[in-house]
This record gives C-alpha cells, sequence and structure tokens, in this order.
C-alpha cells in the first residue's frame, strides 16, 4: 500500500468541502464524536444537510467567517490506499496557501461547476497546477444533477477545458462527472450517469499511478554527520541525507558540490542495515571510499549526470510576504539543506493568474507570481524545473524577519 | 514505497533537519506511543551516533506508574539523556496553581513547567509527537511550528511550508516546536509499532482495574482523584487508548492484549482517540487556546 498526496482546490460555492466531507464520510472515516462535534456546533446548509465543512475548518477565525484561510491536512484510507488531503481555499488573496497545499501534492482535483464551465479561478487552478509541476490533474466537473447529467453540457466543459490544458502544456489530465452533494461518481459508479464509462472517484484515487516514468540521476543533499567517536567507531563517519532520484549504488562515482572533489559510495546504510541501493524519498546513511572534507549543505551527486552549479540564473516565483520584494534586500535562498545568500537582480515579468498573459510590472507584492533573474552569493546546485522539478525548488527567507517570503523554481541559467 | 516506509523516511529527514539546523533541541517525551515512535525514529536517524538532544519530561506528578517505570528502563537501554520538568516544582514555586475540584487536573499547569524548562536550559527547538489527524487544530500545525518567546502560537501568522524545505530561522528567545510524526494517522503508529516491534507501557494492553465513571468515561480509580460514596467504582477490563496523566484520561473497555486486537479494535473504532481526552471536550476551540498559551 503507498501513499497518494492529492490537493482540492476550490470555493465553499464549487462544492470543495462537500466533496471532501463526501470522500471521508463515504469512507467512514468522520468519527462519532467528530460527527456529534459538528451537530453540537449546529452549522448546517442552506439546505438543511449538516455542513462538513467544519471538519477541515480548523480554526476558530474560519469557523467564525465560514472561509477556509489557512491550508488544511487531512487523512483518510481504503483497503488499497493511503490519502493525504491538502484542503486549501481557492479565491484569489489565498493563493500562496493553495501553491503549500499544491507544493506538497501529487495530483490535483479541479472542481467545476457544471453550470458555470471553465471560469477565471479554474485557469488560475490549472495555471499553478502547471508552475508547480503536479504530476497528475483530475477535473471533477461538479453537480451534474443541476444540468440534468446531461452527457453534452460535460463533453462541451471536457473540450473547453482541453483548450486550455493544451495552451498551458498540462499533460495528464482526466476528467469526473460527478455530484459531492448526491454523491453521483463518488465512492461508486452512478446509474444516473450511465453515458460515462470510467471510474469513480475513489477507485480512480485509489488506482492512478504517479509514479515517473522518467528516471533521474540520484542528489543526495547532506544534513548531518553521523560520528560517534567511540572506541569501536573510531573512524566511523557516514553521511546523513534524504535521497532525491533514482540509482544511488554502492561503487557509484560521486562528485562533492560545491567543493567539486571525487569519490566513490563505499557503502549505504539504513538503520544500521547495510543497502547496496537506495531510493527516491529514502533517508539513509552514505559512506564515501575517501576521507574528505563534507558538512552539512554539501551536496553529493552522481559524477555520470552532474546538476548544474551557478550563480546566476532564472526562477518563477510565487511571493508570500505582506511587504513587497525588495531588490535592494538580501534574502536567503534555501534549497534542500543549503541556504545562499542572493538579491533579485531583475524581475522579468509578472505573470496575470487568471490569464496567465505576462505583465511588464517590476513591484511583486502578495500573491504575485513572477519571473526573475538571480544573482546569488555563491554557486548554487540544481536541475532545472523542466528536468528534475524537485532540484530546482527553494524559498526565501527574510533574514530581517526569518519569515519565508518566497517560493521559487529555477527555470534557466542566466 | 509502501505507506510506513515513507512516513518513517520523512519523520528521519525531518529529525536530521532539527539537528542540523538549530543549536539547543529536545525531544520531548511524554512516555506515550507517539512519543515512544519518536525516540524509536531518532535512533534509525542517529545511530551509531548519539541523539543530538536529550528527552524531555514534564511531569505532571499525576502519571500513571507503569508510565514512569517504562520511562527509566527506556532511558537505561537508550544510553541517552534525560531532564525531568516538575510540575510540583512550578506549583512550589507558586508560578501554577492547583485546580480544585472533582475534576481537577494538571493537565493545563504543564504548560507552565514546559515553558520554564525551555527558559530554563535555553532549548531553541523541541520535538512532540503531536498528530495533524488527533485535532483540527493541530490539523493547521506547522511540521516546523514557531513560537514567540512567551511560547505563544499565533495561528495566523504560520510561515508557509513548501515542499520538504523546513525554515528553522528565528529570533533570540522564540523557538520552535517540530512535529516528525505530522502525516501519520493513529493507526498509522500502531501499524509501525508492530512492524518495527517497538515496546511499550503495559497500560496501552487490556488488564484489570479499578476504574470510576466520571462524565460519561471510566477513569482510573487513582490516589490524586477525588472519589467519594457518589462515585461509582468499578473492576473493570480496560486499555488506555492515549496516555496522558491519569486525572484527564479515560479507559476503553477492552480484551485487547495483543498488538493485533489494538489494532483490529481502532479499525473497528467509531469514536476518535481523543474521544477520552477529558482536556480536549472543554470547548470547541479547547486545544486551539491550549496551544496558544504555549501547550505542544
Amino acid at each position: 500500500m503507498n501513499i497518494l498526496k492529492f490537493i482540492t482546490a476550490g470555493s465553499v460555492d464549487d462544492g470543495k468541502s462537500t466533496l471532501i466531507g463526501r470522500l471521508l464520510y463515504d469512507t467512514n472515516s468522520i468519527l462519532d464524536d467528530q460527527l456529534e462535534a459538528i451537530k453540537k456546533a449546529n452549522r448546517k446548509n442552506n439546505d438543511g444537510t449538516v455542513d462538513l465543512a467544519i471538519l477541515t475548518d480548523g480554526l476558530k477565525a474560519e469557523r467564525e467567517q465560514g472561509i477556509t484561510i489557512d491550508v488544511a491536512y487531512k487523512y483518510f484510507q481504503t483497503e488499497k490506499r493511503k490519502f493525504i488531503i491538502a484542503d486549501a481555499p481557492g479565491h484569489i488573496q489565498y493563493t500562496r496557501n493553495m501553491i503549500t497545499g499544491a507544493s506538497n501534492s501529487e495530483l490535483i482535483i479541479i472542481l467545476i461547476d457544471a453550470r458555470k464551465g471553465v471560469i477565471e479561478q479554474t485557469k488560475r487552478h490549472s495555471f499553478l497546477a502547471k508552475l508547480l509541476s503536479l504530476k497528475k490533474v483530475l477535473v471533477c466537473v461538479n453537480k451534474m444533477d443541476m444540468v440534468g447529467f446531461d452527457p453534452f453540457v460535460y463533453e462541451k466543459i471536457k473540450s473547453d477545458y482541453m483548450i486550455l490544458a493544451n495552451r498551458l502544456g498540462l499533460e495528464n489530465v482526466d476528467f469526473i462527472p460527478v455530484s459531492a452533494l448526491k454523491g453521483d461518481n463518488i465512492v461508486s459508479r452512478s446509474e444516473r450517469i450511465s453515458w460515462y464509462d470510467g471510474a469513480s472517484l475513489l477507485d480512480y484515487l485509489e488506482t492512478i499511478s504517479i509514479e515517473d516514468k522518467k528516471t533521474q540521476p540520484w542528489r543526495f543533499p547532506v544534513q548531518w554527520i553521523v560520528r560517534p567517536q567511540t572506541e569501536d567507531l573510531h573512524d566511523y563517519r557516514g553521511y546523513a541525507g534524504r535521497v532525491l532520484g533514482d540509482g544511488l549504488t554502492t561503487g557509484d562515482e560521486v562528485v562533492v558540490l560545491p567543493s567539486g572533489v571525487r569519490s566513490t559510495v563505499k557503502s549505504i546504510e539504513l538503520a544500521e542495515q547495510s543497502l547496496d541501493q537506495a531510493q527516491h524519498g529514502q533517508s539513509v546513511i552514505v559512506h564515501l571510499t575517501d576521507d574528505i572534507d563534507i558538512s552539512r549543505g554539501d551536496i553529493l551527486v552522481a559524477a555520470s549526470c552532474p546538476p548544474l552549479a551557478e550563480r546566476n540564473f532564472q526562477a518563477n516565483i510565487c511571493w508570500f510576504d505582506n511587504k513587497p520584494l525588495d531588490k535592494d534586500q538580501v534574502y536567503l535562498l534555501q534549497n534542500h539543506t543549503t541556504v545562499t545568500k542572493v538579491k533579485v537582480a531583475d524581475v522579468l515579468y509578472k505573470f496575470d493568474v487568471n490569464t496567465q498573459d505576462k505583465q511588464y510590472d517590476a513591484d511583486i507584492s502578495l500573491n504575485d507570481i513572477a519571473k526573475v533573474e538571480l544573482k546569488a552569493a555563491g554557486e548554487v546546485v540544481f536541475d532545472l524545473n523542466r528536468e528534475f522539478p524537485e532540484n530546482s525548488q527553494g524559498i526565501l527567507i527574510d533574514p530581517r524577519t526569518n519569515l519565508t517570503v518566497g517560493a521559487l523554481m529555477i527555470e534557466d541559467v542566466a | 514505497m509502501d505507506y510506513l516506509d515513507h512516513l518513517e523516511a520523512e519523520a528521519i529527514y525531518i529529525l536530521r533537519e532539527v539537528a542540523g539546523q538549530f543549536e539547543n533541541p529536545a525531544l520531548l517525551f511524554s512516555g506515550g506511543k507517539d512519543s515512544i515512535t519518536l525516540v524509536h525514529l531518532a535512533k534509525k536517524a542517529f545511530r551509531p551516533g548519539k541523539f543530538p538532544f536529550p528527552l524531555v519530561h514534564i511531569d505532571t506528578g499525576h502519571n500513571f506508574p507503569e508510565t514512569i517505570e517504562f520511562r527509566d528502563w527506556l532511558v537505561e537501554q537508550l544510553g541517552e539523556k534525560l531532564i525531568v520538568g516538575l510540575v510540583q516544582e512550578s506549583i512550589d514555586q507558586g508560578k501554577a496553581v492547583e485546580q480544585r475540584g472533582k475534576n481537577a487536573s494538571r493537565n493545563p499547569l504543564q504548560t507552565v513547567t514546559l515553558l520554564d524548562t525551555i527558559e530554563k536550559y535555553g532549548f531553541d527547538a523541541c520535538i512532540g509527537g503531536a498528530r495533524r489527524d488527533e485535532e483540527k487544530a493541530r490539523a493547521k500545525e506547522r511540521i516546523f511550528s514557531v513560537r514567540d518567546e512567551f511560547g505563544q502560537w499565533d495561528p495566523k501568522r504560520q510561515r508557509p511550508e513548501l515542499w520538504s524545505i523546513l525554515n528553522g530561522k528565528i529570533h533570540k528567545g522564540e523557538n520552535v516546536r517540530v512535529f516528525p510524526i505530522s502525516n501519520w494517522t493513529e493507526l498509522d503508529v500502531w501499524n509501525y509499532i508492530k512492524r518495527e516491534n517497538i515496546a511499550l507501557p503495559s497500560i496501552y494492553f487490556s488488564h484489570e482495574r479499578d476504574v470510576v465513571l466520571r462524565n460519561g468515561q471510566w477513569m482510573a480509580a487513582a490516589p490524586f482523584l477525588q472519589i467519594d460514596g457518589e462515585d461509582i467504582v468499578e473492576h473493570k477490563s480496560v486499555r488506555f487508548r492515549t496516555v496522558g496523566d491519569m486525572t484527564c484520561t479515560a479507559s476503553v473497555d477492552s480484551v485487547a492484549t495483543e498488538l493485533d486486537d489494538i489494532i483490529e479494535e481502532i479499525k473497528a473504532s467509531t469514536v476518535s482517540e481523543r474521544g477520552a481526552r477529558m482536556d480536549d471536550k472543554v470547548s470547541e476551540a479547547a486545544m486551539e487556546e491550549r496551544k496558544k498559551q504555549g501547550y505542544f
């Protein structure tokens, strides 16, 4: 059994909370005392059904205002898979929260109201899915009951969406017609949508493969040096970290970046057991054949296929801070275990998040997404977003406030 | 990767980030299954080296004796350092005031002792075993959760956490609470305990003891619980699903003596784990309010 992480983006009006509530409820993931708490809070929808949004709106301020402000993570499990849902607000003023949720997801469910079709919000969410390189997009055409389960409405929305997907370069898009409120095509196939011959939503989520087809060369950012310094383990020196990419194997030739020193993988350990090969995502300890100076922040890479190491590069950046980006200010770029001082040398353009048009406006403020050129105080080790997204990502920290003020994905060398 | 391998790898990664990013971290150890799981994960993260942090137990003085016995046994086995912060000391110093009445509990007083202990030792990061599935305010919690110099959590000013990148930068006086098993559910913890064969205090398994009925739930008849003629006391076969101190943790009827039985029991349960916690039932936002005050 493995894990699928997905994000549902949308507002209350799209039926996002109803959809999540339905998935949790119909998989028996809501327990009696939690239901009792909902009933006690006595929040009802307009049609008198119990408002399941209260399950995901965890903060007092959210319940008072009846809106999702922050990302909440929800968990459920079936016989086939464990699921982690990032429940994020859909409104434009919470774009940063949606980006945060999406960054921790593999699949995005985009909800389209069958009566409204592809709207501005659909475009915005799809653009963010592309920007963050999500592996799958699932479009749920919701409220099918409100359009009489009409296949032509569904087909029209599908073709409208595919125009958008092609324009954005979104691959791996699937569609399901549903009614979250009535439960059609959520857990099982609906008889009322007999013209649709695909899977129900739950079936789809349980079976969809999110494995990368393309293998990536391995990278190993060093987090911590394990040195017991005891008598019997006097010379033990292990590099602890989490593997990115595939095929880290005993005997591999290694380059240590940024120093460029070369060595060979002597052994790999997981919980004091040795492994021949470590997989993507595994937290292991690596030993090298040579005694060289390595510390936290260094990255070991496959000598056969090293990443880039550059001081100047271009990135798409999402701005999270209330204070606008300041080009005269030094920020800290944290990518994996490395922290480097950077400055934004130039704002190339800004995206209109609804239309994806480029705007030539140098002011970057809260929720803005822009392409910028960065200048770093030292070499930054990375891969390009289009080649290896996980090694192109970083956050920007304002050293005066220590806040995370931006997220970035490196797109090109300058 | 199997889901337990994935959760394990993520937690180890988080523990190593704590070691790498902070000067003086600590692992908050309550003697409950979640913190015992954390200790097991720390072994996987740092062995054959030593832990880069001590274990810290905030002792209410109202613990189950079985928990304390287990704590001391585990620390001995590990060969790691244990620091104990005593709630009794905070009471003696007048910093915390004992609650009165039948439902008196030292649970809220823990926060005072915790914050004092953090200050006394200058901890800049405290690792805890809280999980997002436990409670709705915890569902909003970050993995690295920054507290101000008064230990307060501000849910509206949380840092966004992207990908697996954790920002541990803080100002002097602030500290970070770290939750490596944020993404685990109760069932995941039990399945992991079984897979890894992790030892637990005996109170997690079915046993017979005197229990007293309070607010519809059966509490262990502890010496520091006010029991009078109106109370119903029975001798029952019970176990504890969650372990806080004896004044706020109710038992569940159970004959589960093996991990497999417990796992089956939890799968079939229609009540959540925190349903047995009196401290959460005070109000709808009870957890959020306590967290704002500095509770972990």
